[in-house]
């Protein structure tokens, strides 16, 4: 559940969401769920000119199973502790708290 | 699933992992599936969007990719059959 609670911390943060049909969509990120799918609002596509199917739509669920990559903001994300929640998470992973990851 | 409740009674957008449809949602459960009303599909292609009237839809949940909330403005604003665009690639898990 490391990922879940660290994208959790994300929300409100501008990401992409990179998908496996490599359509990219820029959106703020609303909710994410136990499955990591992504609700975003205000989005954009990425390539919008190659892309326009999605142009009337302003906000999306988004599977999680058919993302590929998330590009997050830098400054959102605090490496050396995700790291060292993901390195615990491995060695016990039951009891690894949603408070380990935490935005500064 | 609980982030499809916020989409029920409205106008949304379903791109499935080959194709995409159109319509409005009805009911959507836990694991994710969706029942869509006055459905319809529309085919891309680089002569403009042919759309095909479909109906009353089950689609399930793990043949769904995208869901998208309609802006209605914008949708009576823009004629779709003009839109000229090549079909999305399928979603390959």
């Amino acid at each position: 559940m490391l990922f879940y609670s660290f994208f959790k911390t994300l929300v409100d943060q501008t990401v992409t969401i990179e998908l496996k049909n490599d359509l990219a969509i820029t959106g703020t990120l609303v909710s994410v769920d136990q499955f990591l799918n992504i609700k975003l609002d205000n989005i954009k596509v990425v390539d919008e000119a190659r892309y326009p199917h999605m142009i009337t739509v302003k906000n999306c669920f988004i599977r999680g199973s058919v993302v590929r990559y998330v590009q997050l903001p830098s400054q959102a994300v605090d490496t050396a502790l995700l790291q060292d929640a993901a390195r615990r998470e491995a060695a016990q992973p039951s009891t690894v708290q949603q408070a380990n990851v935490r935005v500064k | 699933m609980s982030l499809l409740n916020g989409f029920v009674d409205k106008l949304v957008s379903v791109i499935t992992l080959d194709g995409r449809v159109l319509g409005t949602t009805r009911g959507v459960d836990s694991a994710g599936n969706i029942i869509l009303e006055k459905c319809h599909e529309r085919v891309f292609s680089s002569d403009g969007t042919e759309v095909v009237p479909l109906g009353l839809y089950v689609i399930r949940g793990d043949s769904i990719g995208i869901i998208g909330q309609i802006d209605t403005d914008a949708e009576t604003e823009m004629n779709i059959e003009e839109l000229r665009a090549e079909p999305l690639p399928a979603i390959s898990l």
